[in-house]
């Protein structure tokens, strides 16, 4: 069960990309990702959208595609398996091994310890949904399931990012830009209990089939299972109605009382994720189109090589930032939890 | 045969009281029908009202009124300083530990001693409690948003001498974050939050634009503005075979709501009625939808 510790010194920074599908898959390998993360059709992955993902036969054109150009294959298979759906997640797991993947991104226990015990060879990585923010989480899951890599809730400081990196057993991977889970993943049932559908349970959030938008006198509505999610005035830009982006009221203030829409973007810290030894970088969005994936995976790749190369002299181009910020959400960009004064 | 009997359990005050109104509270819950007594800070770290020997001074005069009393840890540890006080509540070698992280369960697992899984750990299958169980979980509390169809999948696969506690009265945990929504609600940075969520004993209201309440803020965590109600399912629970329910105190009321749940388990009273009563004073209302596997906000029965 042992894993070797990560070595003293630093290993180059992995660019992880998202691929909702082939085109994206190639066009992520094709523009520099190191690796790209994957899920199959069904509620197995915790990005359960309609027309996304892969069936067997483009799962297998990727991987092959994928490992042809010396670049490496994830699946997520994170979400909580319950009693009647076991069986999916068993034949899923069966099917990553099946397809030679570089490694399985898991969550739940029952999941881990299936894949655990039948393919001792395939690498586990704990997803974000696994919810381990402390060290002592990490080496629980070490301890029994040998996971090689665990990928960081976006919740923690960078210092507490590098204190967790500092007891870890494992490689560390964060989340580097894409859009912005503030609530700790795998611990939040906001969408079922206004939709009945949560990413734990069904691999959703905020699911598109509860989303109505309506011209009203007041302004355009986005609503929710039937709740007001936002009001926009005449020429507002409106966002997909994410529950925990909405403006709500609070003791008589109308404001983003949970969170504004905007998407998380750390390039600006790339040389301190650099020194403190991170693994790799998370881009989200396997719900996105092949544009968004070229378009981020190119700027991540010259970043990361230009910080690579001298990281004293690092500072993320206007033009890069100028990209990124034309496909986030809302158009703005924050630093996140990892910077202090956002929490 | 006897109908099955749930015990009643009181959880963790999951809001920031003062240290005075907190142990006013439990000194009249030491005298109440309950069997259980959960305690301890779950939420925040920063809430220093109580420190790890003022919980465990209580417990033990909780333990000495007669109570099983269970030490809740916290559900979002991120800091050095959280993972020393977890230490020395697992550590404490006299009461069992609730664990709502997986760090806590490693903990415990390697001391050997049985502990309780809260709602902040997913099992969310047989499959996973047995593992757990196999590492030394004697109860578990069902994740709140799961329906008693899957509870009762569970329950068949369920290791032997491992208890299941429901959630069945109070607001429910819905979200963590590393953000202090209530902080932020006053435009204050997290590490200078004043302490705010002592102004807000039942967490702080959040509305859509329309005026319909529907979450609570209390803190990091959010939660449910209506208050979950399962006294109507109760029969369902028994033939579920559930050990324990459990209340989540509130600031008013919790009494009412605790002898309610005692005469109906004992068939004193008809639980539909006791739980209208119950309901009809809750300014936000009730709610019962996870458990028939609709969205959690809805009030089917």
């Amino acid at each position: 069960m042992a894993v070797s510790a990560p070595s003293s010194q630093p290993k180059p920074l992995e660019l992880v990309c998202p691929a909702g599908n082939l085109p994206s898959l190639k066009t992520a390998v094709d523009h520099g990702a190191d690796s790209v993360y994957i899920g199959f059709r069904d509620d197995t992955n915790a990005r359960h959208f309609p027309g996304l993902n892969f069936d067997a036969k483009t799962a297998a054109q990727g991987v092959q595609y994928a490992h042809a150009k010396g670049r490496r294959v994830f699946v997520a298979l994170n979400t909580f398996p319950q009693p009647s759906g076991w069986e999916r997640w068993q034949r899923a797991v069966d099917q990553a091994a099946e397809l030679g993947v570089d490694a399985i991104i898991a969550a739940d226990i029952s999941v881990l310890e299936y894949a655990c015990s039948q393919h001792p060879n395939l690498p586990l990585h704990l997803s974000v949904q696994g919810s381990a923010t402390n060290y002592e989480a990490i080496r629980f899951y070490h301890e029994h399931f040998g996971i090689r890599r665990v990928v960081l809730p976006r919740v923690l400081s960078l210092p507490q990012v590098k204190h967790v990196l500092e007891n870890s057993p494992v490689d560390i991977e964060v989340f580097g830009f894409g859009g912005l889970c503030i609530m700790v993943e795998g611990r939040c049932l906001l969408s079922s209990y206004i939709t009945g559908e949560s990413p734990n349970m069904c691999g959703v959030c905020s699911p598109a089939k509860a989303v109505r938008w309506e011209e009203t006198p007041r302004g355009l509505e986005s609503r929710l299972s039937g709740l007001l999610i936002d009001r926009y005035a005449p020429g507002e830009p409106a966002g997909y109605p994410t529950l925990c982006k909405g403006r709500f009221e609070v003791a008589d203030q109308t404001y983003y009382a949970i969170e504004e829409p905007t998407s998380l973007n750390t390039l600006e810290l790339l040389p301190e994720l650099q020194e403190m030894g991170i693994a790799a970088i998370k881009i989200e969005g396997r719900q996105r189109s092949p544009a968004y994936v070229t378009q981020v995976t190119k700027v991540w790749r010259a970043a990361i090589d230009a910080c690579r190369r001298n990281p004293a002299a690092y500072v993320p181009k206007a033009e890069w930032q100028r990209e990124l910020g034309k496909v986030s959400e809302g158009h703005q960009t924050t630093l996140g939890a990892y910077h202090r004064t956002w929490q | 045969m006897t109908e099955h009997q749930p015990k009643l359990a009181l959880g963790p005050v999951l809001y920031y009281w003062p240290q005075e109104k907190l142990l006013d509270f439990y000194e009249r819950m030491s005298a109440a029908p309950v069997d259980i007594v959960y305690l301890g800070e779950t939420v925040c770290s920063k809430r220093h009202a109580m420190n790890t020997a003022d919980w465990l001074a209580l417990a033990g005069r909780m333990s000495a009124a007669g109570k099983e009393v269970i030490l809740s840890t916290m559900a979002l540890l991120e800091a050095e300083s959280e993972l020393k006080t977890l230490r020395r509540l697992c550590e404490n070698g006299r009461f069992t530990v609730e664990a709502n992280d997986m760090g806590a369960v490693r903990l415990l697992a390697e001391k050997g001693v049985a502990f309780v899984l809260g709602t902040g750990i997913n099992v969310y299958s047989g499959r996973t409690l047995r593992f757990l169980a196999g590492l030394g979980a004697k109860r578990w509390v069902m994740p709140v948003e799961l329906s008693r169809t899957t509870l009762a999948a569970i329950q068949v696969e369920r290791p032997d001498k491992v208890e299941t506690e429901v959630f069945v009265y109070g607001r429910l945990p819905l979200a963590y974050s590393a953000r202090c929504f209530t902080a932020r609600h006053h435009d204050l940075p997290k590490d200078d939050c004043q302490y705010r969520c002592l102004d807000y004993p039942e967490g702080l209201t959040l509305s859509t634009r329309e005026g319909q309440a529907f979450l609570a803020i209390n803190g990091i965590q959010t939660q449910s503005a209506q208050t979950c109600n399962l006294l109507p399912e109760l029969a369902e629970l028994r033939e579920l075979k559930v050990d324990v329910l459990r209340i989540s105190p509130q600031t008013e009321g919790t009494e009412t709501v605790i002898e309610a749940f005692t005469a109906c388990v004992r068939g004193k009273r008809n639980p539909l009625e006791a739980a209208r009563a119950l309901s009809a004073k809750l300014p936000y209302g009730a709610c019962d939808g996870y458990w028939r596997g609709e969205p959690g906000l809805r009030q089917v029965a």
